[in-house]
C-alpha cells in the first residue's frame, strides 16, 4: 500500500476540472465549482436531504444521484449505478456526469415521483410556499403529470411543542430536523418512529421540544412539514419583504433574517446562504419573541436571487430611478397652487364661480388674440 | 424612373367618357347605395338598453365563485395576486376554525380580499393563475362606472358569488347564448336577471 496519497484530487464534472482535498463529496465538488463561477450554478445536484452543516445528513432521498463515468484514474470502470453525489467521495480522476448525462436527468424525475407519491397538494394552504425546495425540485427536474391512483397517506397536524406544528403529510423523511435536534439541541426527544411506508417523525410520548433551539427545525426542514406556529397564515413569503438585521445576544449569533409586512415583522428566520443552509442557528428567543423593529439593527435588504418568487413585485431602488430629463421637465412644468383658497362645497357658489372663471379665461385668450 | 415599391399608383390624365361627364349616372348609383343602406337591418344598437352578446371568453368584472356546496373557493394563497401585472388584488387570510367548515373550502381561507378596480387591466392573469378555480372574470358583466372612490375598491361584499344568483357559463357560442337570453326573458330561468336581446 503506498501512503503518499496526493494532497489534492482532481475530478471532472460534467468536463469541468476541478481540484479538492481527498475525502470531498461529489457534492460538495460541484458546489465549489459554482461558488468559483456563479454561472455554473445549475451544474450542482439538487439536494433535498443534505444539509452540509449537519453532519452525517444525506443520502435519504436520492435527489442528487450523478453517473460516475470513470470510478478513478487507477480504476477506470464506471460505477453500474448511479450513486449519490452527497455522501459519495471523491477518488482522483474520477469522471462524473450530472447534467450531460440524460439518464440521469431521467432518473432525477422519477425521483420527483417517488418523493410527490404521498405528498398533498397542499401548496396553496402550506406556508412554506415559495421557499420551498421540493416546489424547485418539482419544477426544474419533475414532469407535470403525476400517475400515482391511489389514496395518499394522511396525517393529522400536530403540534411540537407552542412554536412548532408538524404536518406529517408533507414530510419528505429528509432526517434534517433529527440530526438538527441531535447536534445543535443537547436532547433530542423527536425522531423518526416507524418504517418504510408506516416512517414518521414524531415526538417520544407527546413530549413537547422546550430545548432553546428548537426552532431551528423549522428552517432546515426543506419542505413545509415543519411550519412556525407564530407565522401561520399570516402571509405568503412573496408578499413579505425579507431584511437582514442582528442582535446582542448571548444565546446565539443574533443575525437573522426579518420579514415584513409593511412596518411589521412577521416572521425571524435564520440567514440562509445559497445552497438554502442555515450556517449560524438562532435561538428561539430570537426566533419567535423579537418581533419588533425595535429590537433590531437592521442591516439592509436580504439579497434574493431574480429567480426567485420573493423577488416578485419588489423593485429596487436603482432599477425605479426616474430619467433625469422627467424629473426636469416635471420641475419646469410645475406651477405652485394657491391652497389658501377657501374650500367650496356649496354647489351655487361653485356654479357661479366657475361661470367668472369661464369668463375670465374667455376674456385672457380674446386679449391674447388682439 | 424605376419604382421603388409595388404601392404607388400611376396617375392617368385620360378624357372622360361621355357617360362620367354628364355625372348623372355616377349620382344615381350612389343614391342607389344610400337607399340600399336605407332599408338595411341597422348594425347599431340602442346602448345600454340594448346590450350585445360579448362572447364566452370577455373578461368583465371578478366573481369570487362557491363550490356546490356553497363554501368559498378561494383558500388565499396569493398566486392571483403575485400573477396580477397590474397589482390589483391583496388579500388577508385567516385560518378556519372549528365549525365553519360549511362556509371554507380549506383549512385557510381570504378574510380580506380587495381587487382595485382602477388598477385592473382585465388581463385575466388571475383568472389563469387560480389553482383552485375560485376567480372569473365574469363574460356578462362589466364594472359598473365609478363615480366615487370608495367604489374603486371591491370588497369580498360584492366579490363573493350569490348562490341564489350564481354565475355559471353554460352558453359557449352566440347562438347558445341568445337562446338562454330567450328563455331568460321569457322567464324559463328565474334566478337570473333577464337582458335585452339585440
Ligand atoms: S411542502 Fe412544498 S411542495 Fe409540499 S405543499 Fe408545502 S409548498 Fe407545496
Ligand atoms: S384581470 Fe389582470 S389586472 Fe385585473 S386583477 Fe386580474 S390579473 Fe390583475
Ligand atoms: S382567488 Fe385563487 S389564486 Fe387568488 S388567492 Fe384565491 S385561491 Fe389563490
Ligand atoms: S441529497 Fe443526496 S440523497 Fe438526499
Amino acid at each position: 500500500m503506498e501512503d503518499n496519497k496526493p494532497q489534492v484530487i482532481k475530478i471532472t464534472f460534467d468536463g469541468i476540472e476541478v481540484e479538492v482535498e481527498p475525502g470531498t463529496t461529489i457534492m460538495q465538488a460541484a458546489r465549489r465549482i459554482a461558488e468559483a463561477d456563479s454561472s455554473q450554478h445549475h451544474l450542482v445536484p439538487p439536494a433535498m436531504c443534505y444539509y452540509e452543516p449537519l453532519k452525517g445528513s444525506g443520502g435519504k432521498c436520492r435527489a442528487c444521484l450523478v453517473k460516475v463515468a470513470q470510478g478513478s484514474a487507477k480504476d477506470t470502470r464506471p460505477m453500474p449505478k448511479l450513486v449519490p453525489s452527497c455522501i459519495t467521495q471523491v477518488q482522483d480522476g474520477m469522471v462524473v456526469e450530472n447534467v450531460t448525462n440524460p439518464a440521469v436527468l431521467e432518473e432525477r424525475k422519477g425521483i420527483v415521483e417517488f418523493l410527490l407519491l404521498n405528498h398533498p397538494l397542499d401548496c396553496p394552504v402550506c406556508d412554506q410556499a415559495g421557499e420551498c425546495h421540493l416546489q424547485d425540485f418539482a419544477f426544474e427536474h419533475g414532469s407535470a403529470k403525476t400517475r400515482y391512483e391511489e389514496e395518499r397517506r394522511t396525517f393529522e397536524k400536530q403540534d411540537i411543542g407552542p412554536y412548532v406544528q408538524l404536518h406529517m403529510t408533507r414530510c419528505i423523511l429528509c432526517y434534517r430536523c433529527v440530526y438538527t435536534a441531535d447536534q445543535i439541541t443537547d436532547k433530542r426527544v423527536h425522531g423518526v418512529l416507524g418504517r418504510g411506508d408506516a416512517a414518521e417523525i414524531g415526538t417520544y410520548i407527546e413530549k413537547a421540544i422546550d430545548n432553546d433551539f428548537s426552532g431551528n427545525v423549522i428552517d432546515v426542514c426543506p419542505v413545509g412539514a415543519l411550519t412556525d406556529k407564530t407565522y401561520r397564515f399570516k402571509n405568503r413569503v412573496w408578499f413579505s419583504k425579507p431584511v437582514d438585521a442582528h442582535c446582542q445576544c448571548d444565546k446565539c449569533s443574533g443575525r437573522v433574517t426579518l420579514w415584513y409586512r409593511g412596518e411589521e415583522v412577521i416572521r425571524v428566520t435564520a440567514r440562509k446562504n445559497e445552497w438554502g443552509e442555515v450556517k449560524e442557528f438562532i435561538c428561539n428567543t430570537c426566533r419567535f419573541e423579537k418581533k419588533k423593529t425595535s429590537d433590531w439593527v437592521i442591516e439592509g435588504p436580504t439579497k434574493v436571487q431574480r429567480s426567485s418568487v420573493i423577488s416578485a413585485n419588489k423593485y429596487r431602488a436603482d432599477v425605479i430611478k426616474k430619467p433625469d430629463f422627467a424629473l426636469k421637465l416635471a420641475a419646469s412644468q410645475y406651477k405652485p397652487i394657491d391652497d389658501s383658497r377657501p374650500y367650496i362645497t356649496d354647489d351655487q357658489t361653485i356654479r357661479e364661480l366657475s361661470i367668472e372663471n369661464n369668463n375670465k379665461a374667455n376674456q385672457r385668450s380674446l386679449a391674447e388674440k388682439n | 424612373m424605376q419604382q421603388l415599391t409595388n404601392r404607388s399608383k400611376q396617375v392617368s390624365n385620360k378624357e372622360m367618357t361621355l357617360a362620367e361627364r354628364i355625372y348623372l349616372p355616377a349620382i344615381a348609383h350612389g343614391m342607389a347605395i344610400t337607399i340600399k343602406h336605407f332599408f338595411q337591418k341597422k348594425v347599431t344598437i340602442r346602448y345600454p338598453e340594448v346590450k350585445r352578446y360579448l362572447g364566452p371568453v370577455f373578461r368583465g368584472r371578478h366573481v369570487l365563485k362557491r363550490d356546490a356546496d356553497g363554501r368559498e373557493r378561494c383558500t388565499a394563497c396569493g398566486l392571483c395576486a403575485v400573477a396580477c401585472p397590474a397589482e390589483a388584488i391583496s388579500m388577508v387570510a385567516e385560518e378556519r376554525q372549528k365549525g365553519e367548515e360549511h362556509l371554507y373550502r380549506e383549512e385557510k381561507y381570504a378574510a380580506v380580499y380587495e381587487v382595485n378596480m382602477l388598477r385592473c387591466i382585465f388581463c385575466g392573469l388571475c383568472e389563469e393563475a387560480c389553482p383552485k378555480q375560485a376567480v372569473y372574470l365574469r363574460h356578462d358583466e362589466f364594472v359598473p362606472v365609478f363615480t366615487e372612490r370608495d367604489q374603486v375598491i371591491w370588497g369580498k361584499d360584492l366579490l363573493v358569488e350569490d348562490m341564489n344568483n350564481r354565475y355559471l357559463r353554460e352558453a359557449w357560442t352566440k347562438e347558445e347564448a341568445h337562446a338562454q337570453d330567450l328563455k331568460k326573458a321569457a322567464g324559463a330561468i328565474s334566478h337570473v336577471e333577464p337582458r335585452a336581446i339585440p
